[in-house]
C-alpha cells in the first residue's frame, strides 16, 4: 500500500503528545486477519499516526474492499 | 445454497431462450444473427451463420418454405419479415467464394443413402461431413434430378450445380441409375453397409416396416428411414432438410453406440418460450422486391433485416435499474451468484451485485414466469452471513442504526395514558420518527381520539435491516423481542404507518393483526385543517414493500382525491411500483447505484410527488423533487411552491427518535427521563454545510464526532497540522476508525473535514 500524496506531509504535522514533528515510519495496518506493513508518518516517540484523508478513501478503501471480497 | 434451488431460479429466466424464428425453423437458423449481420451490410458473415444451420444454401434459399416467417413477433407491429427472401440475399450477396468443406478425419464406418431428395442429400452431407463413407443411390441419371423436377420454376439448375459440388469435396460416392429392389435388395445392403438410410421408402417396403419417428429407425437393425418420395413433394422442404438431418444424427448415434433417444426434443420444430414484448415497436411494412426481380438488392434487403427487432426478453432489466447497472440479465446474475456461493478461495466479484439489489420483487411482477431475483439474493446474504463471508462494511452502518432505535434511548412500549389495556397498538416505525416525529405525534393524537378501548404506542424498528442484510437470527431475534411486548400488551391490533413494517410482520408475525394507519384515516375522516397548504395535482409514488397492498394502495388515492389533489399516475406503480434506492440497504451497499434509482424515479413525473414511506419521502427530496409524505398532506403543511425540504440526516433522525420518545413520555405519560448522557455528548460542534454533506455520505454521525475530540482532549492524543493551522484526532470506538480535523471555537469545536477507515491502526485507540 503506497501512501500516495501523503508523502512529505510528515514535516508540517506535529505530534502534540510529545510535542516532536513527525517523521516517516513503519507500520504495520490490519483488517479482516490480514496485515499490511506500511510507511506513514509516525510520531518517533509515542507512535501515533497520521493517515491523510486520500489515503484513507482512496487505497486503504481499496484494499479494504478487496479482502472482504476475498 | 442447494444446486436444486438454484436451478430453480435459473430455468426461470427465459432471456436466453431462442427467438421464435430460430425455435419454429426445423433446423434451427440463427435468424436474428442472421439479421444483425445483413443489417450491418455483412453479408459474407450473415451467410456463414445460415450455412452453419444449413446444409444446401443455394438450394434451400430459393425454395424454403419459411415457417419461421409465421412465427415472427414483427408480425404484430406491421409484417413479419421476409426471411427467406434476406436468405436468398445472403447466398446472392456473398463476396468471396465459398470456402471448401472438408470432412472430419475419416471413420472406418460405411453408410449407404438411399435418394437423392433433400432428406437424402442433407443425410449424405451431415454424415460424410463427420467422417462416415457415404455412397448415395440416385434413382435418376443426374444427382439433383429430382429438385430440378419438383422446383422446376423457382430453382435455377445452376444453383443446383453449384450447391451439389459439395458432394465431391466430401468424397461422397454417387451411384446414379440405383433403386433398390429394383437394382439392389434392402437385404444385400444391410449386409455391405454399417447402416442405411432409406430416405424415400420403395413403395414395397412402407408396409413392411415401421419407422419411429424421433430417430427415424425401424425393426431393422441399421436400417433407417423416413416417408413416402410423395410426402417430401407434399411437405415442406426444410421439414424434409430436418428429417435428413434426425437421420444423419441417429446413424451416428447408432455407429457410436450410444443412445438414439436421448436429448432430442428441441430437434426439429419447437415452440420456445422466449417472450418478447412489441410495446412501442413502431409499426413497419415489409420492404418490397426490387422491380421486376424477384429478390433483394443489398440496400433492399439492408433496410428488410433493420426491420428485425433482435427478439429477446429482458422484461426485468426493462424496469430495474439494479438489473441494468450489472449490465446482464437475471440468468447471469444466478450464474454469478451461485459461483459466488460455490467459491472458497479468490476474490468474491459478486458481493457486490447480490448486496445491491433492493429486494423490491419488481422483476417477479413483470417476468413472463415470476422470477424473483430479490429472493435469491436474500437467501445468498444468510448464507455469506452464516459462513462470515459477509463483507462487514456492506451494511454495518444501517444495523448500527437499527440497534440503536432499539435501543433504551429510543424504545418505548406503553398502554394509553389512563389506559390498562389497549386495544390497538400504534407501531409508526423507526424512519417515520426519525424523520418526521411531529406526525407520529398528531398520528398517535388522532388515533388516540378515534379508537376506543385503549391504543398503546411501541416506538421501535420491525427488523428489517437485519431480515435485509440476512443477518437473520439477530432478525429473528428483534421479532421474538417485539412479540413478547404484543403479548404482554394484551395481542393488541397493530396500527402501522410504515408498509415494510408492514410487510415484515405479515410475513414473520402472521398472528398479530394489523391495519394501516391510512386504512384509519379514510375510515374515521381526515382531520379538519385550518390555512392547510397543499398542491393541486401529485403523483403518488407506491412504496415497495406495498407492492402486494391493493387495499392500502387504493385508500392512499382516496385519501388525496378527498384532500383535493388530483392524481397522476407514474408510469410504474401500485404493483408494478418501484424501489427508492433505500429497499434492501441499497443505499448503504451500493450508494453509486442508489442514488441512480432515485434520480431515474423522480424524473419519471414533472409533478409533485407523495409518499406514505417516510425513506422514499427523504430520498427524493433529498434529490431536490419536491416530495410529500402522506402526512404532510393530511396535515396541510405541503407547500407546493417551496422547494423541496430535506430530510434530517444520519444524526439528527437519532436525536429526532431519542426527543420523540423523551417528549411523549413527559407530555403523556408525565414520565420524566433522565437520560444518562455520555461525556462526549455535550460536546458541541460547529459543523458548516459542506462538512455534513461529508458526514453524511461517508456515514459519520455526529456522535463518532465527538467522541473523537472528547478523546484526542482527554488524552491529549493529536496532532497538528502546521499547515493548516487545525488539529487531527483519530479514534476507532466501533469497527471503524474516525478522523477529525478541528479547532476549537466558541467553547466548542469548529469541523473542518472527516473522514473514515476500517482497517486497524495498532494501539490506535488508546
Amino acid at each position: 500500500m503506497s501512501q500516495g500524496k501523503g508523502q512529505g506531509a510528515e514535516k508540517v504535522i506535529e505530534c502534540m503528545k510529545c510535542g516532536i514533528v513527525m517523521e516517516l515510519g513503519n507500520v504495520e495496518v490490519t483488517y479482516l486477519n490480514s496485515k499490511f506493513p506500511i510507511q506513514l508518518p509516525k510520531c518517533p516517540q509515542c507512535g501515533l499516526v497520521y493517515i491523510p484523508e486520500e489515503l484513507a478513501t482512496g487505497k486503504m478503501l481499496e484494499v479494504e474492499k478487496a479482502l472482504e471480497d476475498k | 445454497m442447494d444446486h436444486k434451488k438454484i436451478m430453480e431460479f435459473e430455468e426461470k429466466c427465459i432471456q436466453e431462450h431462442p427467438p421464435a424464428c430460430n425455435a419454429t425453423c426445423p433446423v434451427h437458423v440463427d435468424v436474428r444473427s442472421m439479421l444483425a449481420e445483413i443489417k450491418a451490410g455483412r453479408f459474407t458473415e450473415a451467410f456463414h451463420i445460415y450455412r452453419k444451420s444449413v446444409p444446401l444454401p443455394g438450394i434451400i434459399s430459393h425454395i424454403c418454405d419459411q415457417p419461421c416467417r409465421s412465427a415472427c413477433k414483427r408480425g404484430g407491429a406491421g409484417d413479419a419479415i421476409a426471411i427467406a427472401a434476406l436468405e436468398k440475399a445472403c447466398v446472392q450477396q456473398m463476396s468471396i467464394p465459398l470456402p471448401k468443406t472438408t470432412p472430419s478425419p475419416r471413420k472406418p464406418e460405411r453408410v449407404v443413402i438411399v435418394g437423392g431428395g433433400l432428406r437424402g442429400l442433407t443425410a449424405a452431407h451431415d454424415l460424410a461431413k463427420k467422417g462416415y463413407s457415404v455412397t448415395l443411390f440416385e434413382a435418376g441419371s443426374t444427382l439433383g434430378e429430382s429438385l430440378s423436377k419438383n422446383f422446376a420454376a423457382v430453382l435455377p439448375s445452376q444453383v443446383i450445380a453449384e450447391d451439389l459440388a459439395i458432394f465431391d469435396q466430401l468424397g461422397v460416392a454417387i451411384q446414379l441409375n440405383t433403386t433398390v429392389d429394383k437394382d439392389i435388395s434392402l437385404a444385400a445392403l444391410s449386409q455391405d453397409y454399417d447402416a442405411v438410410f432409406l430416405s424415400t421408402l420403395p413403395s414395397e417396403q412402407q408396409d413392411q416396416l415401421t419407422i419411429d419417428p424421433i430417430t427415424l429407425s425401424t425393426e431393422q437393425k441399421g436400417v433407417f428411414a423416413a416417408g413416402s418420395p410423395d410426402k417430401e413433394r407434399a411437405a415442406s422442404p426444410i421439414g424434409a432438410v430436418a428429417e435428413g438431418r434426425r437421420a444423419a444424427i441417429s446413424i451416428d448415434r447408432y455407429l457410436q453406440g450410444v443412445s438414439l433417444t436421448a436429448a432430442r426434443e428441441n430437434e426439429g420444430s419447437f415452440k420456445t418460450r422466449l417472450f418478447t414484448s412489441i410495446i412501442g415497436v413502431e409499426p413497419l411494412p415489409v420492404v418490397p422486391l426490387g422491380h421486376n426481380r424477384s429478390f433483394y438488392g443489398q440496400e433492399e434487403a439492408m433496410q428488410e433485416a433493420a426491420r428485425c427487432i433482435q427478439c429477446q426478453c429482458l422484461e426485468c432489466v426493462k424496469v430495474c435499474q439494479y438489473l441494468t447497472h450489472f449490465k446482464g440479465y437475471p440468468k447471469k446474475y444466478i450464474r454469478q451468484i451461485n459461483h459466488n456461493l460455490k467459491m472458497i478461495k479468490g476474490r468474491h466479484e459478486a458481493n457486490t451485485l447480490i448486496n445491491s439489489c433492493s429486494l423490491c420483487g419488481l422483476c417477479q411482477e413483470v417476468c413472463p414466469e415470476g422470477l424473483h431475483l430479490g429472493e435469491l439474493c436474500g437467501l445468498a446474504r444468510q448464507e455469506m452471513v452464516t459462513k462470515g463471508k459477509m463483507p462487514p462494511s456492506a451494511h454495518d452502518f444501517p444495523i448500527r442504526d437499527m440497534e440503536f432505535s432499539n435501543g433504551e434511548q429510543c424504545v418505548l412500549t406503553r398502554h394509553q395514558p389512563g389506559h390498562t389495556v389497549s386495544n390497538y397498538l400504534f407501531f409508526p416505525g423507526c424512519q417515520l420518527s426519525a424523520s418526521a416525529p411531529n406526525h407520529v405525534e398528531r398520528a398517535y393524537a388522532y388515533v388516540t381520539e378515534q379508537l376506543s378501548g385503549g391504543v398503546g404506542l411501541m416506538l421501535r424498528c420491525c427488523g428489517a435491516p437485519a431480515e435485509w442484510s440476512g443477518r437473520t437470527e439477530v432478525f429473528d431475534g428483534e421479532l421474538q423481542q417485539i412479540k413478547a411486548q404484543w403479548e404482554e400488551m394484551g395481542r393488541p391490533r397493530l396500527i402501522l404507518a410504515c408498509s415494510t413494517c408492514g410487510q415484515m410482520f405479515k410475513k414473520h408475525l402472521p398472528e398479530m393483526k394489523t391495519i394501516s394507519l391510512w386504512e384509519l384515516y379514510d375510515q374515521y375522516g381526515l382531520p379538519e385543517v385550518a390555512g392547510a397548504e397543499r398542491p393541486a395535482r401529485v403523483a403518488v409514488h407506491d412504496a415497495c414493500t406495498s407492492r402486494q397492498e391493493e387495499d392500502l394502495q387504493e385508500r392512499v388515492r382516496k385519501i388525496l382525491r378527498e384532500l383535493g389533489c388530483q392524481i397522476d399516475e407514474l408510469p410504474t406503480s401500485r404493483d408494478k411500483t418501484e424501489c427508492c434506492g433505500y429497499g434492501g440497504l441499497m443505499q448503504f451497499a451500493n450508494h453509486g447505484l442508489a442514488d441512480d434509482v432515485m434520480k431515474r424515479r423522480i424524473n419519471q413525473s414533472p409533478a409533485d410527488y407523495v409518499a406514505y414511506c417516510a425513506i422514499c419521502r427523504d430520498n427524493f427530496a433529498g434529490k431536490g423533487k419536491r416530495t410529500y409524505h402522506l402526512l404532510d398532506l393530511i396535515y396541510g403543511e405541503a407547500n407546493p411552491v417551496a422547494p423541496a425540504r430535506r430530510g434530517p440526516g444520519y444524526s439528527q433522525r437519532r436525536e429526532n427518535r431519542v426527543r420523540l420518545k423523551n417528549k411523549l413520555l413527559k407530555e403523556l405519560w408525565g414520565e420524566k427521563t433522565v437520560l444518562a448522557e455520555n461525556s462526549f455528548a455535550t460536546i458541541k460542534l460547529w459543523i458548516a454545510e459542506d462538512v455534513q454533506e461529508v458526514m453524511e455520505h461517508r456515514l459519520i454521525l455526529v456522535e463518532d464526532i465527538q467522541k473523537v475530540i472528547e478523546h484526542a482532549e482527554r488524552t491529549g492524543k493529536k496532532l497538528f497540522n502546521h499547515e493548516s493551522g487545525h488539529y487531527l484526532a483519530y479514534y476507532q470506538p466501533v469497527s471503524v476508525t474516525y478522523w477529525v480535523e478541528y479547532q476549537p471555537e466558541n467553547e466548542g469545536f469548529r469541523i473542518y473535514n472527516t473522514y473514515s477507515h476500517r482497517m486497524e491502526i495498532p494501539h490506535g485507540d488508546e
